[in-house]
């Protein structure tokens, strides 16, 4: 059965073993950050690695599949509301319950939209992906399911706790950022497994050449399909996180600004790696924070949208293959043409 | 529901629906023919409203005057912006160009609250078009509302000129559905784009100058019209003016009364409508067809 796969070109290039270690090295280093940084630096720190994961689930669809959906804010949205209903009226709620609940909520609209979508193509599916989010947002901002259009506060965080004794509560902060960053390795190392697996290199063949792929054999929808809900329950398990973190729950989670702004963070990254996600994710609120930071910018930081703008018009012009891209140029200049470093030929 | 609030109700849906077209005929154009999913069009539908609302001073009473300005002046920023911005962007992939409309739409949207500032304005209507016309007993309707529709009308009609019988039109046909193949037959593509960019400029924009008097100027006026607009483009078939104008209506129809109707479920409907229809047929209404 390699042989198809073979043929199709479907080689993916692993990362250079020297990097191959990167994330695991990241992964240490960032255990260490509740002991270094302030209660606002590490919530910060929280924020990235929720919209990380967010970011990871989306580039399984745009990145690894070739699908772009405008519309991956509805399962973030739709798992923070069902974590947030779940809430019980005294004490904390199970995290045992509530995550798994959150998950499949948003993998059961994943199933629906998917179904429905994956008939269309292109930018059709840019379009009806984006209009399913509309009715979801619309659903929670005009009927009084969620508060309407205010939203709803969680009166606690959920908690993890056996015999008595809580073994997470989120209430904490340091169990939340563990909490959090031990999520984003999960969900790297799921994704990072897909990639690899016969099911991940079928999605990157479809991506490539559906044609090609049907022709060989393979029913293309339901590879896409799969795709698609497990992006949406990955989706959920940051909206669970994100309701968790802010503990209040509003429509403009499920906004089409919060998708274009996901997109944003994955094509900013740089497309079709899962380490650009994540960079891209940590790059978008970073600049976000620095811009609207009043310390440095003063009266100017409340216009922090033109900043962030101006800078990423500038990415666009100058990095086609996002930061990723940056990096990878360097490393491959530097192995291909040892005479670049003298600058000849840079 | 009775027939007076029923006649007024489709007038109303006629109307939304028709600015509407003026927005999605150049956002599928723009989509159809250069291949841009311009994120930022919305933009230049509040770029309208807001330069009718800055134009009002300096024209006095002068409202046509006036408007005709403002599509001067939109052209121009249409030409330009294509030229500074887009003109490098076509080799890219589809989602270069999100990233950069997206960030188009930040900066239009902070520039609009550093030069007008984050309230709502009113934008006076011209004497000559404020009165009312009676509808039977009790109902009434604005004049400025047939007169926006009408001008609309005219608009359209204007289009279907150009694109139908017009050597530049032929292009723009073309153009819509093969665009190499133009390219080959030694048609100057960056300045078709360029025209096609700066026309859809100024249509976003005529339709805000149109609307400003009735919805008034605010700001997050662009991001509404700009999904509707999607939507618009997408029922309608993406390059096809007359599927746009089709899809428009029926939105419009959808919208007005499904508010009367169903005033829960308001914001659904509209996007019910899209998914029924995607769902009937993949590729909208008329797909490259005019």
């Amino acid at each position: 059965m390699n042989i198809p796969l073979a043929a199709a070109g479907l080689h993916q290039p692993l990362p250079p073993s020297k990097t191959r270690l990167l994330p695991l090295v990241i992964l240490l280093a960032a255990c260490l950050l509740p002991m270094l940084l302030s209660e606002y630096a590490l919530d910060l720190v929280v924020k990235i690695i929720i919209y990380a994961i967010f970011a990871l689930s989306l580039e399984l669809l745009v990145g690894t599949t070739g699908l772009i959906s405008l519309g991956h804010a509805a399962f973030f949205g739709i798992a923070a509301y069902v974590t947030a209903l779940l809430v019980p009226g005294s004490g904390p709620g199970a995290i045992l319950l509530m995550l798994p609940a959150a998950m499949l909520g948003a993998g059961c609209y994943a199933l629906f939209v998917g179904a429905l979508s994956l008939r269309t193509q292109g930018v059709y599916f840019i379009m009806v992906t984006l209009a399913f989010a509309q009715m979801a947002f619309f659903i929670f901002h005009d009927t009084g399911i969620g508060g309407g259009s205010d939203g709803i506060y969680l009166s606690s965080r959920p908690a993890f706790s056996l015999a008595g004794i809580a073994l997470v509560d989120l209430e904490l902060p340091r169990h939340f950022f563990f909490f959090a960053l031990g999520s984003l390795a999960a969900a790297y190392l799921l994704l990072a497994a897909i990639q690899r697996s016969r099911f991940g290199r079928a999605l990157a063949g479809i991506r490539t050449n559906e044609q090609r792929m049907r022709a060989a054999g393979y029913r293309t929808y339901g590879y896409k399909l799969a795709a698609f809900v497990i992006a949406g329950m990955l989706a959920g398990l940051a909206g669970f996180l994100m309701a968790a973190r802010t503990g209040v729950v509003n429509p403009e989670l499920l906004s089409w600004h919060e998708s274009g702004a996901v997109l944003l963070m994955i094509i900013l990254g740089g497309l079709g790696s899962l380490r650009g996600a994540v960079l891209g994710a940590a790059a978008f609120i970073l600049l976000k924070e620095f811009y609207s930071s009043e310390a440095i910018f003063a009266g100017f930081a409340q216009h922090w949208q033109l900043s962030l703008g101006l800078t990423m018009i500038l990415f666009v012009a100058f990095l086609p293959h996002g930061l990723i891209g940056l990096s990878r140029q360097r490393i491959w200049n530097r192995k291909q043409s040892p005479a670049a470093q003298g600058g000849a030929h840079v | 529901m009775e027939f007076s609030t029923f006649l007024v109700q489709c007038l109303n849906a006629v109307q939304y629906g028709l600015l509407l077209f003026l927005v999605a005929s150049g956002l599928t154009l723009i989509f159809g023919i250069m291949g841009v999913i311009n994120l930022a069009h919305g933009s230049f539908y509040m770029l309208g409203a807001y330069l009718a609302y800055a134009l009002a001073p300096l024209f006095g009473g002068q409202f046509l005057l006036q408007m005709a300005a403002g599509v001067v002046l939109s052209v121009v920023f249409g030409f330009l912006l294509e030229w500074v911005f887009f003109s490098y962007l076509y080799q890219r992939d589809h989602l270069q160009q999100v990233l950069m409309t997206y960030s188009l739409i930040l900066v239009f949207e902070e520039m609009r609250s550093i030069l007008a500032g984050n309230d709502v304005h009113g934008v006076k209507l011209p004497e000559w078009l404020s009165g009312a016309v009676a509808l039977g007993d009790l109902m009434k309707y604005p004049v400025y509302n047939l007169f926006a529709s009408a001008t609309c009308i005219v608009v359209a009609l204007g289009l279907y000129y150009v694109v139908n019988r017009t050597r530049l039109g032929m292009m723009i046909r073309a153009g819509a559905s093969n665009r190499d193949m133009v390219r080959g037959l030694g048609i100057n593509i960056r300045l078709l784009y360029r025209i096609v960019f700066a026309a859809g400029v100024a249509l976003a924009a005529l339709a805000g100058m149109i609307a400003a008097p009735v919805t008034s100027v605010y700001p997050g006026m662009g991001g509404q019209i700009l999904i509707i607009c999607f939507v618009v483009v997408v029922i309608g078939g993406i390059g096809s003016i007359s599927g746009a104008l089709i899809a428009a209506l029926l939105v419009g129809l959808v919208d007005t009364f499904g508010k009367v109707l169903f005033a829960q479920f308001s914001g659904l409907s509209v996007y019910l409508l899209m998914a029924l229809i995607l769902i009937w047929r993949p590729q909208g209404l008329k797909s490259k067809g005019y």
